[in-house]
């Protein structure tokens, strides 16, 4: 079990802009009134994505039996993440003081079956109550095997799934980041006139594959993408996150803690950037060059972002006719609030109000500069409050995460869902073409007026 | 409003077309103690009887006047005068339908007077109902002899008003209910329930709910019909309060009736989604004077629900439908009410109610027409009959199994679609079709610079389903 020493260390993270506020990013959840996971379920969905380990949740079932099958994230070919390990513990486990043997047993299948390059251990709540000491336990299994590994206390009581996004990507630093090289660049991709530098994504999860919208071009740029933590990872990839030469903190903040800790250790900068959206996108790429500092990167960047940026403006223009004028209440966390009312605004709609929950400070003075002075910001996410401002305010449509679909369904508004649980990538030039594809296909179905319109005879006996 | 494109083509690949006799023997098969007979030769019979045993997955009762070399030039009067009178003699059956076929047509063959010739001779039987049909497979389609045979059923069997002193609404809680060939078993049985919650006794002609529907009886064999329409019942038809009138196709048949008894028709083209059956409501509704039941009501906003929920994987979903045309018209509205596209509509027959469907264009043809239209509109979902799974298959969609004849699947004929709670079904049924067949994923993309391990690379493990 984690002392409350190194909890109170991972939730101070000096690189937040909550962390200054007094507006604590890992907030005690309220009983009787809290909605999002555990610190379990953060580490889980953190690292899941990395393809080819054997994720093995030490627990009783649960943590596994509910959360196993992650469909979401994608992978470009190993598959080992989709199968559902758990320790399964019982009654007679726990009482008994049996839950190392099992774990330790666990591991030593989940190798002989399905040979993984590594292990990762999820320890959740139970075995941490009970004092398993899982650290040992992986230790020795290590040492038998000689497979990594690695253990991720992630028991679901330390805190919320923010704090477990940063359990995550604390053991990602410790145990395996810096434990091999890169490859070496092989000749065949090298190319004389230019110079291929090494970058990580941090926090990018290749939801339904969109980050293959975005990793041709830099390929095209001649970055190398060592790692992306953890979209369609791999751990020989993640291994080598030390080498790079920059890292992109995506989107979200959730482990912002290992870009923290990568510039501490290994003195690689970082930036944070967004792939959602045309104007985002640019600025992403050009982000890499400037902070790279290699002018025959940012020229190529710039001749790259014309190009594209002229092709799917070319691509949008049907569509714009479609949405221009639409009415957007956007309702997302934190970060991707601004990055998203870009995207939007590209397509010429209007953003009535958005979330701001999550934003900080600076967050919001973003979203000023982008919706103007008198922008609405919406603080309560309750289903009454969300339905009175579309209401209100007249909103075409509501943006926001799935939970709050059936909401919107159920008042008959027309809905979008932009969070990791959905079934489309929306990320990069080609991925806008998707989000007006959704956005279209819900504002303009006929199912609203259906839903609406009361019954023929109700009309008739008014 | 839709373009009507002929076929122009020599040869017909992959048909859709089931034929009339095909059609009149379904329309027959829905009365009880029924035998039909196809005046033709051996093999019009035996096709048809496999055709209805692969899809109903039942004993059928299906004759045949068995035309050989002889009777085929000779002529056959005599086939049709002696198969009607074994059929009468060995099973002594309510209802006899002779269906002709096209090798009887071509022949010039005239039933009508056949049967006269049967009655002249045989008066002992008079009980025995004979009722024939044209049903050629040269035109029309099993839309077509089904409607036909219906129309002479009623024309034989129901008694003009006059005649038999019957009046509309004699018995007040009777609705007659003339359904077409694609009410499934299952959707009768339905409509029975939705009929009843408004306190109304339907009379469905023909009830396949009641011959054909998978239900074990005390006897082992019955070389005619089991359940279906009560031939006594067609007698009561000029009694009834209404007539309920499902499927354009059998607009003649319903002018017939009501011009034999008065009773008003209360005509529905299907009753497919929303507003079909909020069309049917409301009829029920006037025709009883009783409010909707609560839990019409209620199934209704089920239904709305589901719309909402499936309208995400259905809105802009661009699909090919190959059906006749009474279900193609049922299909596209539910799918276009739902914001979705037909980009491929074809059909077997040309009939009036074509025009009224409101898409671009429709093609009479094949599944081989459906696939080349379907495939030059990125099609991404089919409907059709079981023989449009190879098609979906190489157009690379899924498929929406539907139609005559469904003989690779279990219970196809018992499946609901019709009422809110049939048309929910199909909008969950097409909506997990698209999330189970997601093709249209991103495709994988692997960078040049990629530290995958070198395994991947040569063997690609599919990472999704």
């Amino acid at each position: 079990m984690k002392s409350t020493k190194d909890i109170a260390a991972l939730l101070d993270e000096p690189a937040c802009e909550h962390n200054k506020k007094e507006k604590s990013g890992c907030a005690k959840p309220k009983p009787g009134a809290s909605a999002g996971g555990c610190a379990f379920d953060g580490a889980q969905i953190a690292l899941l994505p990395i393809a080819d380990v054997a994720h093995i949740v030490h627990g009783p079932i649960a943590c596994a039996g509910s959360s196993w099958d992650n469909r979401g994230t994608r992978s470009s070919g190993a598959d080992l993440y989709r199968i559902g390990m758990t320790t399964d513990l019982t009654e007679q486990d726990i009482v008994m003081g049996r839950s190392e043997k099992r774990l330790f047993h666990a591991i030593k299948q989940a190798i002989d079956t399905y040979h993984p390059p590594a292990v990762f251990i999820y320890n959740t709540c139970v075995p941490a109550l009970v004092g398993d000491d899982i650290n040992a336990v992986c230790k020795s299994a290590e040492q038998r095997w000689g497979v990594p590994v690695v253990p991720i206390d992630s028991a679901g009581f330390y805190g919320t799934k923010n704090l477990g996004n940063r359990i995550a990507g604390d053991a990602m630093v410790n145990h395996v980041i810096g434990t091999r090289d890169p490859d070496p660049l092989p000749l065949t991709v090298q190319r004389a006139e230019i110079i291929i530098h090494d970058v990580n994504l941090i926090g990018e999860y290749n939801i339904a594959g969109e980050f293959w919208h975005v990793l041709p071009l830099l390929d095209e740029l001649g970055l190398r993408v060592l790692c992306t933590l953890s979209g369609d990872a791999r751990f020989r990839e993640v291994q080598t996150m030390h080498k790079a030469e920059v890292n992109m903190m995506v989107c979200s903040k959730a482990m912002v803690n290992v870009a923290r800790k990568l510039q501490q250790k290994y003195g690689t900068p970082w930036f944070e950037g967004s792939y959602y959206g045309i104007t985002d996108t640019s600025q992403s790429l050009r982000d890499f060059a400037r902070v790279l500092n290699d002018p025959d990167l940012t020229e190529r960047t710039e001749a790259l972002i014309l190009r594209e940026e002229t092709r799917i403006r070319k691509e949008l223009e049907p569509w714009k006719a479609r949405l221009k004028g639409k009415r957007v209440l956007l309702f997302t966390g934190g970060v991707k609030s601004w990055s998203v009312i870009s995207a939007l605004q590209d397509l010429g709609m209007v953003v009535v109000a958005t979330g701001t929950k999550k934003s900080t400070e600076e967050d919001k003075a973003r979203i000023r500069e982008l919706m103007g002075e008198d922008t609405v910001m919406i603080d309560d996410g309750s289903p009454r409050a969300l339905l009175k401002i579309v209401h209100d305010y007249k909103a075409d449509i509501l943006i926001a995460g799935g939970r709050n679909m059936y909401t919107a369904l159920k008042a008959k508004v027309p809905f979008l869902d932009i969070n990791q649980e959905r079934e489309f990538g929306y990320e990069g030039y080609q991925g806008m073409l998707e989000l007006v594809r959704q956005l279209a296909l819900t504002i303009e179905s006929p199912v609203w007026e259906a839903v609406r319109a009361p019954a023929p005879w109700k009309n008739r006996k008014v | 409003m839709a373009d009507i494109l002929k076929r122009n083509k020599a040869l017909s690949v992959n048909p859709l077309k089931a034929s009339q006799p095909i059609g009149g023997s379904l329309a027959t098969l829905g009365f009880n103690r029924a035998m039909p007979m196809l005046h033709g030769s051996q093999g019009c019979t035996a096709f048809a009887k496999v055709f209805f045993v692969r899809h109903f997955r039942e004993p059928i009762p299906l004759q045949s006047t068995a035309m050989d070399q002889g009777s085929s030039v000779m002529g056959a009067d005599e086939n049709v005068v002696e198969g009607i009178k074994t059929i009468a003699e060995k099973s002594r059956p309510a209802l006899i339908t002779i269906l002709t076929t096209g090798l009887a047509e071509t022949q010039g063959a005239d039933v009508h007077r056949n049967v006269r010739e049967f009655r002249e001779a045989n008066p002992e039987f008079a009980d025995v109902a004979v009722v024939a049909v044209n049903t050629p497979d040269f035109t029309g389609s099993v839309e077509t002899g089904f409607a036909a045979t219906l129309t002479e059923i009623i024309r034989a069997l129901v008694p003009d008003a006059k005649e038999a002193g019957t009046y509309p609404g004699k018995r007040k809680k009777q609705v007659n209910v003339l359904v077409n060939y694609m009410l499934t078993p299952g959707d009768i049985e339905a409509l029975r329930d939705i009929f009843e919650q408004f306190q109304l006794r339907p009379v469905f002609v023909p009830d396949l709910s009641d011959s054909l529907d998978g239900c074990l009886t005390a006897e082992d064999f019955s070389p005619v019909t089991i359940g279906g329409t009560l031939i006594s019942e067609m007698a009561t038809l000029g009694d009834a309060l209404a007539t309920v009138v499902i499927g354009p196709s059998l607009a003649n048949a319903a002018k017939l009736l009501e011009e034999k008894t008065g009773v008003p028709t209360y005509a529905l083209d299907h009753l497919y989604g929303l507003k079909a059956n909020d069309a049917l409501i409301s009829a029920l509704a006037e025709i009883s004077g009783h409010d909707v039941p609560e839990r019409i009501e209620r199934q209704r906003a089920q239904l709305q629900d589901a719309m909402l929920d499936t309208h995400f994987m259905l809105g802009q979903l661009r699909i090919a439908i190959a059906a006749d045309a009474d279900l193609l018209h049922a299909f596209v509205d539910q799918v276009q009410e739902m914001g979705a596209e037909v980009v491929a509509a074809v059909t077997s027959c040309n009939v009036p109610l074509l025009s009224r469907i409101p898409v671009a264009s429709i093609k009479i043809g094949d599944l081989e027409d459906m696939e080349l239209i379907g495939k030059a509109n990125n099609v991404q979902l089919v409907i059709g009959n079981s023989h449009a799974v190879d098609t979906a298959e190489r157009l690379g969609t899924p498929i929406l199994r539907a139609g005559f004849p469904l003989y690779d699947i279990i219970g196809g004929y018992q499946k609901t679609w019709i009422g809110y709670r049939g048309s929910r079904q199909t909008l969950f049924d097409l909506a997990n079709l698209v999330i189970n067949y997601s093709h249209e994923e991103i495709p994988v993309y692997r960078s040049i610079y990629g530290q995958k391990p070198a395994g991947e690379l040569t063997d690609y493990p599919l990472s999704c389903h």
